[in-house]
């Protein structure tokens, strides 16, 4: 605001308009930025860039598992393989992709802020996030780490000869940038609203990242203190989990798991939020049953943090607490299936428009049912004392991971491109992708059930002959799912200089986000904006020609 | 700022200061992105409020995992516990409890503008917290006398309570209370000499007339954080201190 204009009116038409993108130029420029939308796209730099190490790792897996032999990697190298790829994955893809970059660039906007409440803090956060990552890349090319990502006690402080220590750090470092990461949002949301954005009137978007920080500062610090913890213990030889020493190693799983298990929320919270905007854009309806959707996000980031020993049903916990945290877990059932509920009860009779990012919450919507479904069974102390360590887990846990978050990022991304960039993205190339993922996601994971109902152990690097065929079926769909995952990068970077230019709201979508320039000026709004309807107001927004901004 | 907001409202006592359509007046505190001096300092109230949730929720791991370590291996921990000097213990516990009485005063000197009573407070502060810190080194330093720190030279053998009776102690288990001692004092120590860099800062821009009753939010929220500090320590000290004198 550094403008002199005397009048709150500034010129519209002035070509091109300055924008938070053309807003100052050259490498200093972004590494010092306090902008949130700068911000934001540094962060989607970097998950990208790690999604494409994590990637890397998985197709090893992959590609080892094609034959019952282990052939590709050695047992140790496999060891290595599959901790690396989840250590990536959780802590610099999943854990930060939705809140740090979607979160970073629309929290703000979506409020009417001009900034989020500490934007210092905020780019401190993205260096400690960079920090974490360089720590952890320089322990991965020095041999890397093979406990897997849990890194279990005594394990990890005793035997493996890996280093633990700098792994460990580089996860206490990035947990402090999310913990920052969510101490921004939840004062943000609490001070920086717009005059007349109250909390009925906030996108679900916001309620599910509001959750989200809840978790993040309330669980990421146990983390913290865990991975400090067996770092003395490793380097001192302090006794804390040690059982000859007096210690106890269910204690560090549960310190872990309270973290981690909150943690798979953080992951898939944000995604909730972006499916929930994405439904009502497209179906061109108010969300059904709004303040169920915001209170459920709520009542996730509780009770996830309620059912953490389920991890734990094999590991020697007491039979009643073993049933009291699988009834627990049960419980977080309810405010997740509220949100399915919802969602499906708003397409009912709704005119819903099949672009690409309806397209992934469409998959969303289906791949969360699943691995949802399956998150239940586990949750049944019987069967997950049969399915305990098989490829039954990996198949649940990745199709909420993978099919629940990553498909909420991409139809997110693809959602807002044109607001972040200025620029729509090629629409024909987008479906394509999208099927593919949907495909190759499904091919990838189904099989992985199977295997581990018939009783494929996780974590092997060789199996016997018979679970061949569906392990190259796995493998198969892998390699499609990469093709789906390397699309996006191609055509997205295409369209920065090729896309349609689009208009300030080209989806004709309600949220305030979608009221100022495309992409927003570095203050997001010429002018405070002054909300006075309800969120997701379609029944108000006139109909537009919505194939429009699509044209190529 | 073009927000109605603006208007000064009961809060803004500072009428010259709160922001007006051309920034003629601009308080040099404000940062671009809030509307008024208010909504600031709201914001970093908050923003500390939440940063110390994190804090007890990163020692609460340890005063977790003493709690358990305590029911299951009692007799090492009450053993280990009436090694520590409970002197020292209890001089570092008022020194803290000063520092937050001179915590308070320093807060109400930035609110009312004395410059000079509120860096002097600030450096006393930083004084007493620097004395802990000392007092906490002598500690540490008879700790490596007696071989109670844990790693291979720990030597913990049977010890008499004040009866004469002999309280038969595994030397492990009392190795863990030793550990858990030395991680719990020692993240609350580290915390100690953040709080001491702080201060110190603090001191330094305060005497440079960096606070006035307009603005006064970092010394309120450094505040925040030495209380907090202070209250950890409060619940260390009984619970490695005091609780198993008597068994």
């Amino acid at each position: 605001m550094a403008t002199k204009a005397a009048s709150p009116v500034i010129p519209v038409n002035q070509t091109p308009k300055l924008n938070y993108l053309n807003n100052g130029h050259g490498l200093k420029s972004w590494l010092l930025t306090t902008d949130h939308k700068r911000i934001a796209l540094l962060y989607l730099v970097s998950v990208s860039i790690f999604f494409f190490i994590g990637g890397i790792f998985a197709m090893l897996i992959r590609l080892e598992l094609l034959t019952p032999e282990g052939d590709l990697l050695s047992a140790d190298n496999y060891n290595k393989a599959f901790t690396q790829h989840g250590m990536i994955m959780v802590f610099f893809f999943l854990i930060p992709v939705v809140p740090a970059v979607l979160g970073n660039f629309l929290v703000p906007l979506m409020i009417g802020a001009k900034d989020l409440a500490f934007p210092r803090i905020n780019l401190l956060s993205w260096y400690l996030y960079i920090t974490a990552g360089i720590l952890f890349l320089h322990c991965m090319l020095n041999g890397g780490v093979d406990t897997g990502w849990t890194f279990y006690s005594p394990f990890s402080t005793e035997y493996t000869n890996t280093n633990i220590v700098e792994a460990g750090i580089a996860v206490f470092i990035a947990g402090f940038s999310s913990i920052f990461t969510g101490l921004n949002f939840i004062v943000t949301v609490h001070r920086m609203r717009a005059p007349g954005m109250t909390w009925d009137r906030l996108p679900l978007f916001i309620w599910a990242n509001y959750a989200t920080s809840l978790i993040m500062i309330l669980g990421t610090p146990v983390i913290a203190i865990t991975i400090v913890l067996v770092a003395v213990e490793r380097l001192f030889h302090l006794g804390i989990f040690d059982p000859r020493l007096g210690g106890d190693p269910l204690l560090f799983q549960h310190l872990f798991w309270f973290y981690s298990h909150p943690a798979v929320y953080i992951m898939i919270l944000p995604s909730m939020g972006v499916i929930s905007e994405l439904i009502a854009c497209f179906a061109r309806k108010r969300i059904f049953g709004y303040k169920f959707v915001a209170i459920s996000s709520m009542a996730i980031a509780v009770f996830g943090f309620l059912v953490w020993a389920h991890h734990m049903f094999v590991a020697g916990i007491s039979l009643y607490a073993a049933m009291i945290f699988s009834f627990l877990s049960f419980s977080v059932g309810v405010p997740s299936a509220v949100k399915v509920f919802n969602w499906t009860a708003t397409l009912y009779k709704a005119s819903i428009t099949y672009a690409t990012p309806m397209l992934y919450a469409f998959g969303f919507i289906g791949l969360f049912t699943i691995g949802g479904l399956t998150g239940l069974m586990l949750a049944t102390i019987g069967i997950d004392v049969h399915v305990t360590d098989t490829y039954f887990v990996v198949a649940h846990f990745h199709y909420v991971m993978v099919g629940g978050v990553l498909m909420g990022y991409l139809g997110g991304l693809h959602f807002w491109w044109p607001k972040i960039t200025g620029r729509m993205y090629p629409e024909g190339w987008a479906k394509l992708s999208a099927l593919f993922v949907f495909v190759g996601f499904n091919l990838t994971f189904f099989p992985q059930f199977i295997l581990g109902y018939l009783g494929m152990p996780r974590r092997y690097w060789q199996y016997p002959p018979e679970f061949q065929v569906l392990n190259v079926l796995s493998t198969a769909g892998a390699s499609i799912l990469a093709v789906g995952y390397l699309l996006p990068m191609i055509y997205l970077l295409w369209s920065l200089r090729y896309g349609p230019i689009a208009d300030a709201n080209p989806w004709n979508a309600a949220g305030l986000e979608w009221k100022t320039s495309s992409p927003p000026p570095t203050f997001n709004f010429d002018e405070t904006p002054v909300v006075t309807w309800e969120a997701y107001n379609y029944d108000e927004i006139p109909e537009k020609e919505l194939e429009a901004p699509v044209a190529r | 700022m073009h927000d109605s907001r603006a208007i000064p409202g009961p809060a803004s006592t500072t009428t010259t200061q709160v922001a007006t359509a051309d920034h003629e007046v601009h308080n040099p505190a404000l940062l671009h992105h809030f509307a008024d001096a208010q909504q600031q300092k709201n914001a970093a109230s908050l923003g500390m409020w939440l940063f110390l949730v994190t804090e007890i929720m990163f020692f609460g791991g340890m005063f977790c995992a003493y709690l358990i370590y305590r029911l299951a291996h009692f007799n090492a921990f009450a053993a280990g516990s009436q090694q520590l000097d409970i002197k020292m213990g209890a001089i570092n516990t008022a020194v803290l409890i000063v520092s937050s009485v001179t915590v308070v005063l320093a807060v109400k000197a930035a609110e009312v503008g004395k410059r000079k009573l509120l860096t002097g407070y600030l450096v006393v502060t930083v004084l007493l917290g620097m004395t802990f810190l000392v007092v906490k080194g002598f500690e540490y330093k008879e700790k490596f006398e007696k071989h109670h720190v844990p790693g291979p030279s720990f030597n913990f053998t049977d010890k008499f309570d004040d009866n004469g009776k002999q309280i038969p102690v595994n030397s492990k288990e009392a190795e863990l209370f030793f550990s858990l001692y030395f991680a719990m004092t020692g993240m609350h120590a580290l915390h100690m000499i953040i709080g001491c860099g702080l201060f110190g800062t603090l001191a330094v821009l305060a005497w440079k007339g960096h606070y006035a009753p307009s603005y006064f939010t970092p010394i309120e929220n450094a505040g925040l954080y030495w209380h907090l500090v202070d209250i950890i320590w409060i619940y260390l000290f009984p619970l490695l201190y005091l609780i198993s004198r008597h068994s």
